[in-house]
């Protein structure tokens, strides 16, 4: 019995309604789930973040139906101090792990990366669907969060010791929610860790004949170094929440100092480092936030490619630049904690990794712009959004210049300037990576297309809505209005509540567009027009499919074999202007 | 034509962004930082706008490209192609020396700004002030004519007493004498050495008008000093969330001549 | 540099010996001839099984270097570090985890042996599987012990700073390593199976895993040594 002879079948296709679309082992299932996921917890972080705007704008107006939710939180409706909090909190904590971290990265990352490479599927099939299902237990623990008496947790998404850690004498909202917050995101570490682990292995050794690590598309390309940062970032956040949870629950003293006396009780533990905290989640913290954008990077640059009927002026640069970015993601961790009592020498050793990081977010800017010129760029939904996207990056990175400088950041730190910062980057750029990518893949992962006039809508009100929302933060930074506040009644916030009521009508008409996308979605996945094999006429390997969605092992029994990279644009072939990469036809050769 | 609409829509948004910037204004209300009452916050504004300056030239440069671009090439049908003149060795040289130079220039220049505050200590002759931060209070400490604070103890806080520092006085000599004020009062153009204690969670001191801010930790002995240069009173606000009232956190920092700061003190100690 | 792409119709001449070659780390379907049929054997060296052991044993290094550097903080924060006798047991433990290891080694090859055909019957590999596992057994019974020793001195996790890292440390690994016996566990099952039989790739996988398990304890002993 030799090894060679073994007859490995990877798997079969699914008979059942439960193998074929609960516990599915198919990477195509996995990654719609995780879309789903994400869709779910988009929708209700929006809802918060509408609360919220609406709370600080109009503090006495009664919300219909939180006050069912949540008798002490919102009684009659109305959002007390400490659930305000909370609801942003959980806002946080939903947008940044379970949209960021999930739809860009777990779910089109799923779907697609072993189609590109031309895999039957993952390499640890089990293993994607653990991880799937791992992940919806997190997320089932975080919502119970807030059926809990306590209420859920208002350390905000960031949890910063003490007051995440001494327990219920800090306060509404520190009680089980808090705790129940940090087995959550235990949990959803050890999923990330099994995603990770998954898309390296299929990276490595998964690729079909011909498909050089050089031929892999930039999105696949973005899905493996984010994997990589993922994989050694979540291992960081996994002892810290271990950590926090013993603090909790069984009287350790990781992070909580001696001599507190919270609420008039005298805390018993001792000795412990709130800093601690601090380094262990931001060491994890930073390079999320690269987790959360590199993979819309990726599907923007893979988008734009074939929008633009033509290559990007140096792939292997922007390849480059999102490896440098990243390698750097782990050193700069310090610029959120300038402030927070650490050696101030290591500030200026934190600053400048930060600025230097804006080279290579610089170099793929320009490269991006720099290919534009020249281009028969395509204008669709999808194309749209990448060019939105560019926007948004460019506006959020820019903001990140100021922050990046300890100096300034004296001022500006725990100011909506922040706020606006990182909405720009993660709450807009990397969300448009995702329409974008839903709009391009839609056809491929359904069969349908969906409504191009509704996308352009939808990208349109979206596009200015967002800017009017986030931009004005940064005005609101600069005239010092301190974030995580329920309400504005100090001297010198009130008469920025002009400001307030106008972000909050753009959040409110901005969250009703959307409505134009779900409708969209659900509308052209039932009644979409039948999408032909290949509509954008591209060049990488989910479209070379046999049908649309592909069949359950991808490639109907065949594994493809790659003569060329995928960015075969602006040539002559007898498809057109572009070559599949599966095409043994040669440039320039026509029939 | 979605390729012009866009080329529209994001100039205006990148020209229409940079107005409230150069106007200091955005629907009637003032969006700038204050008025500067420190000795060192010279520097740090100094520091603001030239980053402005040449982040807000990059911006509108970025945008205002992209929307040309996109105007001239969105929508185009069969055209020839073409590469961007020199390719991607001039943008990436481009990018390595403009930044490069940009960040090494602010991180270098910053650092003096930054070095002012954190790197030299307060001066020998400067106020020693406490504060204690607590949920939702910052409560203010003045050593008093012996010019020594009396020990802390924290299983002694008493609020409802005014015993917000847990002091001892029945049995610590120091404590006797101690000033604890609810108000940040000090007196102008003297060099203030802020010491920093947290009584139960994270806390923050923020005063806008000193381009001042510094986290208290639980457990960490911090400290700030600054000199005010303008009688007045400003809010110190709380900015690290510390719970429900996060929000109404502040004190009024009161700055007052050299003689009215001396009369204030003496009215206290009686 | 051309400032224009070169006219449609010229391209390089693509050389089929360069453009056909497989990836570099070969792997995947290196069986498939060209023309892509897919042969009914796929996955002949299971080399992702290999791949994603690594990328684990990573994960699961640096989930680590993490809570050594939160000692080390922990330790500088403030002054109530109070130095603990490790249980002596500890030391028979390490011994107990080295001869697991030699023990697995043993069994690979063994069982290598009986897959290439030159055992005839399973029973030698079985055996030094066997006498792995139990030695693992003992690992963690022992640790087990450890941790009644220190009770029995009064230490508990929360006593003070080190008993606290003394638990979470060895805690944390004595997971590990039950999950390490899970997948010696199934390598024991798969070996006598006759349906659904041991590839290479997964004791390969699991020996490196164990061994890892292994190292990682001789580092976590210096350290706690070291430092508590």
């Amino acid at each position: 019995m030799s090894e060679a002879s073994t007859p490995i079948v990877h798997h079969g296709p699914p008979s059942s309604f439960i193998r074929k679309h609960v516990f599915s082992l198919d990477h195509k299932v996995i990654g719609k789930q995780y879309y789903a996921l994400a869709l779910v917890a988009v929708v209700t972080g929006m809802v918060l973040s509408w609360i919220m705007r609406i709370h600080l704008v109009w503090p006495t107006a009664p919300i219909p139906g939180l006050g069912w939710l949540s008798k002490a939180g919102a009684p009659g409706g109305v959002v007390t101090p400490e659930y305000y909090l909370s609801l942003m909190t959980m806002h946080g904590t939903l947008m940044v792990f379970f949209v960021l971290t999930n739809a860009p990265f777990a779910a089109f990352g799923n779907y697609f990366l072993p189609i590109q490479i031309g895999a039957e599927d993952m390499a640890f099939p089990r293993f994607n669907m653990m991880s799937f299902w791992t992940t919806f237990i997190a997320f089932c623990i975080l919502i119970a969060a807030f059926f809990v008496p306590d209420g859920p947790p208002l350390a905000g998404w960031t949890a910063y010791a003490p007051l995440s850690a001494v327990g219920k004498d800090a306060g509404p909202g520190e009680g089980l929610g808090q705790t129940l917050w940090a087995l959550s995101i235990f949990v959803f570490c050890i999923a990330s860790l099994l995603g990770s682990l998954n898309f390296i292995a299929t990276t490595l050794d998964l690729r079909t004949k011909g498909m050089t690590l050089a031929r892999m598309p930039i999105v696949s390309w973005a899905w493996f170094i984010t994997s990589c940062i993922a994989l050694l970032a979540f291992a960081v956040l996994l002892p810290a929440c271990l950590l926090l949870v013993l603090d909790r629950v069984a009287g350790t003293s990781f992070f909580i100092p001696s001599g507190l006396n919270v609420s008039d009780h005298l805390q018993p533990h001792q000795g412990g480092s709130p800093l601690l905290w601090q380094h262990l989640f931001w060491f994890f913290g930073h390079p999320e936030v690269y987790i959360a954008i590199l993979p819309a990077i990726g599907i923007v640059s893979h988008i734009l490619i074939n929008s633009m009927r033509k290559p990007m002026l140096s792939h292997k640069t922007i390849i480059y630049c999102m490896m440098g970015i990243g390698f750097l993601s782990y050193m700069v961790w310090g610029h959120h904690m300038f402030l927070s009592g650490m050696n101030p020498f290591s500030a200026l050793v934190f600053s400048f990794p930060t600025l230097i990081i804006t080279i290579p977010a610089t170099i793929m800017t320009l490269i991006w712009l720099g290919s534009l010129y020249g281009s028969n760029l395509r204008i669709n939904a999808a194309s749209l959004f990448c060019l939105g996207f560019i926007s948004m990056f460019v506006s959020g990175g820019v903001s990140g210049f100021f922050l990046a400088q300890p100096s300034i950041d004296i001022y500006l730190h725990a100011t909506y300037f922040v706020v606006g910062h990182f909405h720009m980057v993660m709450g807009v750029a990397a969300i448009f990576g995702i329409f974008a990518g839903t709009y391009f893949w839609f056809p491929k992962m359904t069969g349908r297309m969906m409504n191009e006039t509704l996308g352009r809508w939808h990208f349109w009100l979206t596009f200015i809505g967002t800017y009017c929302i986030f931009m004005p933060f940064h005005y609101l930074g600069l005239a010092g209005n301190v974030r995580r506040y329920s309400a504005f009644t100090d001297d010198y916030l009130v008469p920025l509540l002009p400001v307030h009521r106008f972000i909050t009508y753009a959040a409110l008409f901005t969250g009703a567009a959307q409505l134009i996308f779900i409708f969209n979605l659900l509308y052209s996945h039932a009644k979409g027009a039948i999408a032909p094999a290949n509509p954008w006429e591209a060049t990488s390997l989910e479209w070379s499919t046999p049908s649309s969605p592909p069949p359950f092992d991808n490639f109907g029994g065949k594994h493809p074999v790659v003569y060329h990279d995928p960015y075969q644009y602006g040539v002559k072939s007898s498809t057109g202007d572009y070559l599949m990469q599966t095409s043994p036809e040669r440039a320039g050769e026509t029939p | 034509m979605g390729g012009k609409i866009f080329a529209v829509v994001v100039i205006v948004i990148a020209l229409a962004s940079a107005v409230p910037i150069i106007s200091h204004t955005f629907l009637g209300a003032s969006v700038t930082p204050p008025e500067d009452i420190s000795t060192h916050g010279f520097e740090i504004d100094k520091q603001l706008d030239e980053t402005m300056v040449e982040a807000g030239l990059a911006f509108l440069a970025a945008q205002l490209v992209l929307g040309f671009f996109v105007w001239q090439f969105g929508g185009r049908k069969d055209a020839p192609l073409k590469n961007f003149p020199g390719g991607a060795k001039y943008l990436i040289l481009a990018a390595l020396l403009l930044v490069g130079a940009e960040a090494i220039a602010l991180g270098a220049v910053g650092s003096k700004a930054w070095a002012k505050v954190y790197f030299q200590p307060a001066s020998a002759g400067a106020l020693p002030i406490q504060v204690q931060a607590g949920q939702f209070a910052f409560y203010f400490r003045y050593a008093g004519p012996d010019g020594k604070f009396g020990t802390i103890h924290p299983d002694k806080i008493d609020e409802g007493n005014s015993n917000f520092f847990g002091l001892d006085p029945e049995n610590d000599v120091a404590a006797r004498d101690d000033i604890q004020s609810g108000e940040f009062v000090i007196p102008v153009n003297k060099e203030i050495h802020l010491m920093m204690h947290a009584k139960d969670v994270g806390h923050s001191f923020y005063v806008r008008e000193l381009r001042l801010q510094q986290d208290f930790v639980p457990g960490l002995d911090l400290s700030l000093h600054f000199t005010a240069t303008k009688v007045g009173k400003y809010e110190i606000v709380c900015t690290q969330l510390c719970g429900l009232g996060h929000y109404n956190m502040r004190a009024y920092l009161n700055v007052m001549t050299q003689d009215d700061f001396n009369s204030w003190l003496k009215a206290q100690s009686n | 540099m051309a400032t224009t792409l070169p006219p449609p119709g010229i391209a390089p001449p693509v050389d089929p010996e360069r453009d056909l070659r497989p990836h570099d780390g070969g792997g995947g379907f290196r069986g498939v001839v060209p023309g892509g049929e897919l042969r009914s054997v796929a996955e002949p060296s299971g080399e992702p099984t290999r791949t994603g052991i690594w990328v684990g044993l990573a994960a699961i290094a640096m989930a680590f270097a993490a809570l050594t550097s939160a000692l080390y903080v922990r330790e500088g924060a403030s002054t109530d570090w109070q130095p603990i006798a490790l249980p002596p047991i500890l030391w028979f433990n390490t011994l107990a985890l080295i001869a697991s290891s030699a023990a697995l080694e043993r069994a690979r090859h063994r069982v290598a042996a009986f897959m290439r055909g030159q055992e005839q019957s399973r029973s030698a590999a079985t055996l030094w599987l066997n006498a792995s596992m139990i030695l693992g057994l003992i690992f963690v019974v022992g640790q087990y012990l450890a941790w009644l020793k220190l009770r029995s001195e009064g230490l508990y996790l929360p006593t003070n700073p080190n008993s606290s890292f003394f638990y979470v440390f060895t805690g944390v690994h004595v997971v590990h390593v039950l999950g390490g016996l899970g997948g010696l566990t199934r390598v024991m099952v798969k070996f006598r199976s006759s349906t659904r039989p041991l590839r290479r790739s997964t004791i390969d996988a699991t020996s490196y895993y164990w061994h890892f398990m292994g190292l990682l304890w001789l580092y976590l002993l210096f350290i706690l040594w070291l430092k508590l």
